[in-house]
């Protein structure tokens, strides 16, 4: 892990501008591969999301991921922040409902609003298990920054799959491999219980673009960055403002303190 | 207070006046802050008291804040946080200065320990002010720790449980203790609630002792680079304008690190998994603190027995307050001992080891490097120190403040 050693760093003064310099470095968990780093458009400084791969990876998701995976800290009001207008979010959500209580207090299912929080799969954890070999599938509401390497991960475990007759003779006796296991590279201990989400055309793409495997995690990897901080673009340029500003009253502080002092030296 | 400021000061406006003297607050900020008599060649790690003490306002401004917007409550603090981050206005904003506050908080109060040990400023007479300072110390740590418990995730949680269990290695009572600290079996609801508390309440605390170590301060005034006394007004300067102006250039200097964290890299000193949600049944593969933690987790595990290992990383604070003693050199600054200098630098050099110690797996190559770092530590303080006071030879010290700045000004 080289994070840690660089947090260090910054205790003996240097603090420099790692940070940025390093961005995210992936670690090695157990002899488990690092998943390669992709650019990612919403990366470094100035980066932003690509709307129209994050409005595709909004479609991956309602259509593959949604089955299992809540998205619960999301509303689908939130999808106005991906260029989206308020009744193209009508129209996306038209076909979802959502469990609702009438006013007689009965649990109901009606159509879903922008108000919505993203609807749930299973009514609530232990179903969620229940229906999944007996552990519930993570939400990914904050996914991306809950996972070391964090986007490079996401897509790292959606491609990283290696079907069983693939495997070397070496690789299932060391991860003891069974034939309706599912092996990821870049899973720690490489056995997943998630079947491998995603192929080519998995989806039909409403613009056009081509819908390869590498294509659809990609664009659900950039949709589920902006599900983990949709402020993520205010807070960079809110950044670029407030450095700007401190330049500028460093070099006037300076040039009074200098002032001040110049009798003094 | 510090020597003669001479006459009292005539207040013009007649409501000051008036105030002046019958609560003379106006006659103490212009005795303290104003006049108040100041070495004239401090260099810039001096900035860093003024730093932290921007940085303590700061996190206790924002805490406030988030504060009215946090629910202390297992089923609900993680997505109080998140909700704090999506739906609050410019919440987002408020807890990105809060939580990488603490880690610059951290960041400016070590620079400013270092700063006094490098230059000698824990000795006589300033013993008091130094213990006060180390009071400051333990009390932020008791603070960042039940501040990084409070949005419930896995590295909050489970550091929580290794951090409290820590008091289950005293003998006898161990077990009863942790019960008490809990409220509870384990790790839970109460916990949450009293570590919220205390976690509101230490900062105010911590506010006292620092008006304490301010006032210290003040009764012998700033120790300085040359270690030496000011013998005149020709060794020092008022502390406004000089000070005040050096200072707030450092603050700014100082923000604009802190913001390149801020704003471009938040999540950089945190951990990705206290993005997961808090889950008594999931253990981390690597449960490590935050980072200004490290050299002391390094140390507590540098021993293998608990109880020891307890002991050795309170005791490797606890050498802290008794610094001033330890050392028996007579000159202050390193600057002027050739041999202690760099005998600090190293202990620089350790501590930093130590910290990637802590950052790693308790296993291979790292166990006996945390040890012999953790050798070093103690002996740094409890051997060299002492030792090295007897037989170093100081080099010839400047006459005085005012004569080492002139004689620079000459090279």
């Amino acid at each position: 892990m080289r994070k840690p050693f660089a947090r260090n760093l910054l205790v003996s003064g240097a603090i420099a501008l790692a940070a940025l310099a390093t961005g995210t470095v992936a670690i090695a968990a157990g002899g488990t591969e690092h998943p390669p780093h992709r650019h990612w458009h919403f990366q470094g400084p100035f980066g932003t999301y690509d709307r129209a791969a994050a409005q595709r990876g909004f479609q991956v998701y309602q259509e593959v991921c949604a089955a299992c995976h809540s998205l619960s800290l999301m509303a689908y009001r939130n999808l106005t922040d991906l260029g989206l207008t308020e009744n193209q979010v009508k129209g996306l959500i038209k076909d979802i409902t959502v469990s609702d209580l009438n006013d007689d207090g009965a649990v109901v299912d009606r159509p879903a609003r922008p108000s919505d929080r993203f609807r749930k799969p299973f009514p609530n954890e232990a179903a969620a298990a229940a229906a999944n070999n007996g552990k519930a599938p993570p939400d990914l509401s904050v996914i991306v920054k809950a996972r070391e390497a964090g986007p490079d991960y996401i897509y790292g475990i959606l491609t990283g799959y290696v079907p069983y007759d693939k495997l070397t003779p070496e690789q299932i006796k060391e991860f003891d491999v069974k034939k309706d296991d599912y092996f990821n590279k870049y899973f720690p201990g490489h056995k997943i219980a998630m079947a491998p989400p995603l192929s080519d055309d998995k989806v039909t793409y409403a613009d056009g673009t081509k819908a390869t495997l590498d294509q659809e995690a990609a664009d659900v990897t950039e949709f589920l960055a902006w599900a983990s901080e949709p402020h993520m673009e205010d807070r960079k340029r809110t950044g670029v403002r407030v450095i700007l500003f401190l330049l500028a009253l460093a070099g006037l502080m300076y040039a009074v303190k200098r002032t001040v002092w110049a009798d003094k030296h | 207070m510090a020597s003669s400021h001479g006459t009292p000061p005539v207040f013009n406006n007649k409501v000051i006046a008036w105030v002046d003297h019958r609560l003379p607050i106006f006659s103490y900020i212009e005795k303290e802050y104003h006049t108040f008599p100041t070495p004239r060649n401090f260099n810039y790690f001096w900035n860093f008291g003024a730093i932290a003490t921007v940085m303590l306002v700061l996190m206790i401004a924002t805490g406030i804040v988030l504060a009215t917007n946090y629910t202390p409550h297992v089923l609900m603090a993680f997505d109080a946080v998140e909700r704090i981050d999506r739906d609050v206005q410019q919440g987002w904003l408020i807890r990105d200065l809060h939580m990488n506050g603490a880690s610059f908080f951290f960041i400016a109060v070590y620079i400013h320990i270092f700063r006094g040990m490098y230059y000698g400023s824990y000795k006589a007479p300033r013993e008091l002010l130094w213990i006060l300072g180390v009071v400051i110390f333990l009390l932020m740590m008791a603070t960042a720790f039940m501040g990084y418990v409070l949005p419930w995730g896995q590295m909050s949680f489970w550091g929580a449980t290794v951090i409290t269990n820590l008091f289950s290695a005293i003998p006898i009572v161990g077990e009863s203790i942790v019960t008490w600290l809990w409220g509870g079996f384990a790790v839970d609801n109460p916990t949450l609630n009293r570590f919220f508390a205390l976690h509101y309440l230490l900062p105010f605390i911590i506010v006292a002792v620092v008006a304490l170590h301010v006032v210290a301060l003040h009764v012998h005034g700033s120790n300085n680079p040359t270690g030496i006394d000011p013998k005149g007004p020709q060794d020092t300067v008022p502390f406004h304008p000089y000070y005040t102006m050096k200072d707030g250039f450092g603050v700014v200097c100082f923000l604009i690190v802190f913001s390149v964290f801020v704003f471009f890299a938040p999540d950089y000193l945190g951990h990705p998994d206290n993005y997961i949600p808090a889950n008594p049944l999931v253990t981390p593969a690597h449960i490590v603190p935050e980072w200004y933690f490290l050299p002391f987790y390094a140390i507590l595990r540098a021993i293998p027995d608990k109880l020891g290992g307890v002991l050795a990383m309170f005791g490797a604070i606890a050498v802290l307050f008794v610094l001033p003693w330890l050392d028996t050199s007579r000159v202050r600054s390193c600057t002027f001992r050739p041999i202690y200098k760099w005998f600090m630098m190293f202990l620089v050099v350790d501590v930093i080891v130590l910290g990637i110690c802590g950052s790693k797996p308790a296993e291979g190559f790292w166990v006996p490097l945390s040890q012999l770092a953790t050798l070093y530590y103690f002996a740094h303080f409890l051997v060299l120190l002492p030792v090295l006071g007897k037989i170093e030879r100081p080099l010839p010290l400047p006459a005085s403040i005012a004569d080492s700045v002139l004689k620079k000004k000459a090279v």
